[in-house]
């Protein structure tokens, strides 16, 4: 259903999302920002240009980070989503509480702001 | 054209539901943004009566029919036999709640009042039937 790949690049934890993320499969999602979080990233990509699919469950998972990655000055940058991934995000007006970009160039640029 | 699906409540069936949703709606609904909309309002209402209504137990089935009466509407209906689960009975909680609580769930009923033009509820022979309808160009 989903299968969630991290490698580290510059300094940050690009944890890139391939499938669909529902109901049964959006502990995955948690998990592997848990793990990230856990082991001390502070900067965190999530590549969503193989993201297919995310219903409320997934959106949960992002929006429960909210908080405490504030509280714990951790940075987390979602980008590359297809438009009708991207379009979920914006029913909710969700696209102003997390931090997306389209490219992983802009995501970049816009996580070394965050870091400063 | 009508549709059909009957599927047993474990939320492993929800990529069925998709899929469903997906082939049957296909040659009707020419954007894929709005046809994604639609397949996640039903997956949303498929979830929630799962988990809420029927505790995720796979000899409980839910059936789903898939109605289009004519070009531009589409109707699903939901027909369970558990308790009713009205989403029209539930206030979806404010973003700045949920972020603040951290719950993971009140996302799904927003999701899906904001997609679908209609939602109404009956019962028919000690079923419930959980009408969606929406308008599509």
């Amino acid at each position: 259903m989903v299968h969630i790949k991290r490698l580290q690049e510059d300094g940050a934890d690009i944890l890139a999302v391939v499938g669909e993320i529902d109901a049964s499969s959006s502990i995955e999602l948690d998990l592997a920002i848990a793990k990230s979080v856990g082991e001390g990233s502070t900067r965190i990509l999530v590549d969503c240009s193989a993201l297919e699919y995310i219903s409320s469950a997934g959106l949960g998972v992002f929006m429960s980070y909210i908080e405490e990655f504030q509280d714990k000055k951790i940075s987390m940058v979602l980008f590359g989503m297809k438009e009708k991934v991207a379009n979920t995000f914006q029913i909710l007006g969700l696209a102003d509480l997390l931090n997306i970009r389209p490219t992983k160039q802009e995501a970049k640029r816009l996580l070394n702001e965050l870091s400063v | 054209m009508n549709y059909q699906y009957n599927i047993g409540c474990s939320l492993e069936n929800l990529k069925g539901v998709r899929d469903f949703i997906r082939k049957s709606l296909r040659s009707h609904v020419t954007s894929d943004v709005v046809l994604n909309e639609i397949i996640l309002a039903l997956d949303e209402m498929c979830s929630n009566l799962m988990i809420h209504a029927h505790h995720c137990n796979p000899d409980h089935q839910l059936e789903l029919n898939i109605d289009v009466p004519q070009k531009g509407k589409i109707i699903v209906e939901i027909m369970d036999d558990g308790e009713m689960f009205d989403i029209n009975r539930f206030h979806e909680p404010k973003l700045d709640n949920l972020i603040h609580e951290k719950r993971k769930g009140g996302l799904g009923i927003r999701l899906v009042k904001s997609i679908m033009d209609e939602v109404q509820y009956t019962s028919r022979d000690g079923r419930n039937i959980c009408r969606l309808t929406k308008k599509v160009s």
